[in-house]
């Protein structure tokens, strides 16, 4: 086998009437690994993937997924991918092992081979149980298996994953992470997008950032959480003249500039080690006995964490930012 | 999930030539006629709704409207049933279309469209699949409504070439009309819209010789209504089942002479304009 990427992009731009969806996007995904593209809602993530996976064609750059090029060879690219798109694309109509069976025979295999092929991806996504019934019936996160489980009849070299577990409760949310895992584990290479931080975390070897159709970022998830900063201690008092003594006691706790607002009788503070802060600082505000109304550890949400990349990327050098 | 994954690699999908290519198209083609029948076994209720429809229609025209209608001069109510059946029968193929552009849509709005055309499937075959389908399902439709017909006492009284013959014309313009199914699926954006169409679909259905003669109409809309593919079909199989009373009836309008050559071009020209557009709108998916 080729040591090639599975998937490597250059410079893909895609225009769509008015709008620029893609202004340039490079993509180095090798085989095996799990990367993420993260990016707010518009930013380019989905029209990536519909280009990688040869549902839309790109208006300029060029791709190759498993080792073909997405523009010209597509049926070869097609039989080497997986994608589970946006939707659920599973019939309802049918039962969940009818599903799989339809599905094995459209990627050619006979029908004793299709059968046999969904029995094993039901035993595999754990849903062997529920072969006979509609997904109508199933909860979230077992649609997105049997969803999955479609897009892994030919055992795929590289499954694309456009945004799986939005949509779903945080149960459904384990259930995909876990069957993700598994295949990556397996060696398949996933690319998958997503607008959550901790999903991106907790999946991905890299991580894209991509924003206004442009790589912004690339890095690993730890990476990536460095840049974006740490997490933050924050404590809440119950009573408001009590935030002076709250703020000298987590000064000596931590040794670190707590910020205040008084307004909402708050103070937070940026914490290497969150979890140490946090047990460190409650055991003592036990000790001094102030009254709490609450007290957690928070992380930047992706919001926050843009507008923290994006003016720590401006600043250094200003003359590119257009 | 701890069973280790057999692979089957996509090496071990034989590469395919042009002639092993189109009769993958077939078996793709036929996989999808296979998914829309095991809907029709598994919810047998869908299908009884869209069935009933017409059933309905015929009762209440034949005996609520009907008894008013004198369309053979011959007074009120008399051979209503035998120029109403042929009518109906074409309006329930005309009326068809309405669910070709809504499976059409349902598939692209729930994503199918999507990992189909992700798949090293034959590309056009979740198209000629519907197609296809739907073509049998028209088959379907029309038995059931004409073991109503022969409940309520049409006959045809063509002989039996001819009766088929009507039959086929039926089907061949139910065919044409899936491709503007097609197209329209292909273009509305959700399933919201598709149930709209109801409103092009009746007009389509009504404005023609279906329940009424176009000469019984006031001028303007009585040549609309002759001039409807779907009047020309009505026409020509009115001809083939030699239903009672036509004779009476003066061709208003030159088409009317000429029904049965019309129900055959008819559908042919709804087919030159609407596959090249289908087939533009369903590349169209890649922009």
């Amino acid at each position: 086998m080729t040591t090639q990427p599975a998937v490597q992009a250059h410079g893909l731009v895609k225009r769509y009437k008015n709008k620029l969806a893609l202004d340039g996007v490079d993509l180095m995904v090798p085989r095996g690994a799990v990367h993420g593209l993260l990016g707010p809602n518009g930013a380019g993530k989905t029209t990536a993937v519909r280009i990688l996976t040869t549902l839309t064609d790109a208006d300029g750059g060029e791709a190759r997924v498993a080792g073909f090029d997405v523009g010209a060879q597509p049926r070869e690219v097609r039989r080497r991918i997986g994608l589970t798109g946006q939707q659920t694309a599973v019939d309802d109509l049918m039962t969940a092992r009818q599903n799989l069976t339809m599905f094995g025979r459209l990627f050619r295999l006979s029908k004793a081979d299709a059968q046999r092929r969904a029995d094993e991806l039901l035993e595999v996504f754990g849903l062997s149980e529920a072969a006979g019934r509609s997904p109508k019936k199933f909860s979230g996160g077992m649609r997105r298996r049997l969803d999955l489980a479609a897009s892994m009849i030919l055992a795929p070299q590289v499954l694309f994953l456009d945004e799986p577990t939005t949509g779903l409760d945080p149960a459904g949310r384990r259930e995909v992470w876990e069957a993700v895992r598994n295949l990556a584990a397996q060696g398949t290479t996933v690319l998958l997008t997503t607008h959550y931080l901790d999903e991106a975390d907790k999946l991905c070897d890299r991580i894209s950032v991509i924003d206004h159709g442009r790589n912004f970022i690339e890095d690993t998830p730890a990476g990536l959480k460095r840049r974006i900063g740490d997490e933050r201690l924050e404590v809440v008092v119950s009573d408001p003249a009590e935030l002076k003594r709250l703020e000298e006691l987590v000064a000596r706790t931590l040794g670190a500039e707590p910020v205040l607002e008084e307004t909402e009788a708050r103070l937070s503070v940026p914490v290497p080690d969150g979890v140490l802060a946090l047990t460190a600082v409650a055991a003592e505000i036990r000790a001094q006995d102030i009254e709490v109304a609450d007290i957690g550890l928070r992380r930047p949400t992706l919001d926050e964490a843009f507008l923290h990349l994006t003016s720590a990327a401006a600043e250094p050098t200003p003359k590119e930012t257009r | 999930m701890t069973t280790t994954m057999t692979p089957h690699s996509a090496d071990a999908v034989t590469a395919e030539s042009p002639g092993s290519r189109l009769l993958w198209g077939f078996r793709d083609c036929w996989t999808i006629v296979l998914q829309e029948f095991t809907h029709l076994l598994r919810q047998p209720s869908t299908f009884a709704w869209q069935i009933g429809f017409p059933v309905v229609m015929v009762l209440m025209f034949v005996y609520v409207f009907g008894s008013a209608m004198d369309v053979a001069g011959q007074g009120a109510g008399e051979g209503y049933v035998d120029f109403a059946m042929p009518g109906m029968f074409a309006m329930t193929m005309a009326l068809g279309f309405m669910d070709t552009a809504y499976a059409i849509t349902h598939n692209k709005e729930k994503g199918f469209m999507d990992r189909f055309r992700s798949m090293p499937m034959s590309g056009s075959a979740p198209v000629t699949g519907r197609a296809l389908s739907d073509v049998i399902r028209a088959a379907l439709d029309l038995v059931i409504i004409a073991g109503v017909a022969l409940l309520i006492g049409w006959r045809s009284g063509g002989s039996l070439g001819a009766t088929l013959l009507a039959f086929v014309l039926l089907l061949w313009l139910r065919l044409a009309l899936i491709f503007v199914g097609i197209f329209l699926g292909l273009c509305i954006k959700n399933t919201e819209t598709a149930g709209m169409l109801f409103a092009v679909a009746f007009p389509l259905g009504f404005i023609s010789s279906v329940f009424t003669p176009p000469e019984m109409m006031p001028g303007w809309l009585g040549a609309i209504a002759a001039w409807n593919p779907v009047s020309s079909t009505a026409t020509a199989i009115r001809e083939l089942f030699q239903t009672q009373g036509m004779e009476y009836l003066e061709p208003g309008y030159w088409i009317d002479g000429h029904a049965l050559t019309a129900a055959f071009i008819w559908p042919a020209v709804i087919m030159l304009i609407f596959v090249p557009l289908a087939v533009r709108q369903f590349r169209n998916l890649s922009r």
